[in-house]
């Protein structure tokens, strides 16, 4: 069973299992780490298919019919998500790199110095990139993987702390607490960011924990 | 905070340059102009594949539907290390159409050669991004050995079951199964060669 269980993947990839079939597969998923790298890029060869298929748009009236339910569903969803809704408070400026820039000389005023210096000695680095983090933040990182992150978001609840992330497959370290508040805060990536890594930022209780207890809420894409 | 959220600028100002993942991460905070803007980037593209699998408006309209309901509901389980968020939606959407045209039995009796020809590229001037991802693709498809071709378009477009698959083609199932693997495979190599993933971004 467990050698034909491989060969699944691929009929998975495009749906084509009975559902007993694809109950099968996933328990198998479940414990092979080679069937879900494979599985992963499969799918994305399947989804390209999609862009094959393009034809005529969907009526207008479509989209408001998926807002208007996705609205009556959220009267339903538990307090946790209404009230992380509020971390999605807009910047002025658009454009994910551009905003976190304009945030960053903005309010680097406002910060401490020694914050200040963080990002802005990191970015001064030869070969330093500079990456979006959502619409609120952004993050530097050199060649040789020091990196600092800026971020606009309110203070932390009581008894609670944003925490960063270094995030590898099947590796996530913890990257620094900080508080937020008014205007942005600078964070100095702890550890060494490699490329592929993501680096993303949760709220966890105060003091941080080892493994984070949720997905983040603001992440970059995977570093190049 | 009331006031940061009734303040909160038009979503095309504020989301256009975010990325798909981004995106995907604010929806889990159910930030419904997230939403909005995912459904803008691929609806169309949702719409025009469930539209081949199903070949019926109100069917295609409900699997899209569903799709971008599951991507509100589930955005909190998206591991953006595991997938691209649009290969995260587009699989959802075909997850949807496939149940759908199998619930409905839309798939006897009609070949696939048989299905509308999808638009043909003129209608969808303007729209240069999607007519060349489109050309793209079928031009990958082009490009693999026609049975592999075949079994990926009746499996993927057509909803057809591997167990189906076998017994229309009259071959083993190891052997369909192995031609939707080496054909993904291959059709993975061709669509990055042929710059399909930059034209997404």
């Amino acid at each position: 069973m467990a050698a034909d269980a491989h060969s699944l993947a691929a009929p998975y990839a495009l749906h084509a299992l009975d559902d007993e079939e694809a109950r099968g597969f996933e328990e198998h998923l479940a414990v092979c780490e080679r069937c879900r790298e494979e599985l992963a890029g499969l799918r994305e060869a399947a989804a390209g298919l999609a862009y094959g298929a393009a034809g005529p748009p969907p009526p207008p009236e479509l989209k408001e019919r998926i807002l208007a339910q996705a609205r009556k569903e959220r009267g339903n969803v538990a307090s946790l998500p209404a009230r992380r809704r509020n971390w999605t408070a807009p910047l002025a400026a658009a454009g994910a790199i551009a905003a976190s820039v304009a945030i960053g000389l903005g309010v680097w005023t406002a910060t401490r110095p020694s914050e200040e210096n963080a990002f802005a000695r990191v970015l001064a680095q030869p070969g330093a990139k500079l990456m979006g983090m959502g619409d609120r933040g952004a993050v530097t990182v050199t060649p040789n993987g020091e990196a600092a992150l800026i971020l606009r978001v309110p203070p932390a609840p009581s008894g609670k702390t944003y925490e960063a992330w270094v995030i590898r497959p099947g590796a996530i370290k913890p990257a620094g607490l900080f508080r937020g508040g008014k205007g942005a805060t600078v964070l100095e990536i702890q550890g060494a960011v490699t490329r592929g890594s993501v680096i993303g930022v949760t709220v966890e209780r105060a003091g941080g924990v080892d493994q984070p207890t949720q997905k983040p809420f603001a992440a970059t894409k995977a570093i190049t | 905070m009331t006031a940061l959220m009734t303040t909160r600028p038009p979503a095309t100002g504020n989301l256009a340059q975010v990325s798909d993942e981004a995106l995907v991460s604010l929806v889990a905070s159910s930030d419904e102009q997230a939403l909005a803007e995912l459904y803008d980037r691929f609806g169309r593209v949702a719409y025009g594949l469930a539209l081949r699998i199903l070949r019926d408006e109100a069917l295609a309209q409900d699997a899209v539907q569903e799709a971008f309901l599951g991507v509100w509901r589930s955005a909190d389980q998206y591991l953006p290390e595991r997938a691209k968020a649009s290969t995260w939606i587009l699989t959802l959407v075909h997850r949807r159409a496939v149940d759908l045209v199998r619930r409905e039995d839309r798939r006897r009796g009609e070949p696939l050669d048989d299905a509308p020809e999808p638009v043909a590229l003129s209608t969808v001037e303007g729209e240069a991004t999607l007519g060349f991802q489109r050309r793209v693709v079928q031009e990958a498809l082009k490009g693999l050995p026609s049975d592999q071709r075949e079994a990926l378009e009746l499996a993927y477009y057509g909803g057809l079951t591997q167990s189906e698959l076998a017994e229309r083609l009259g071959q083993p199932l190891g052997t369909i199964k192995s031609r939707m693997f080496m054909g993904l495979a291959r059709l993975r190599d061709l669509l990055a060669q042929a710059g399909l993933e930059e034209s997404l971004r």
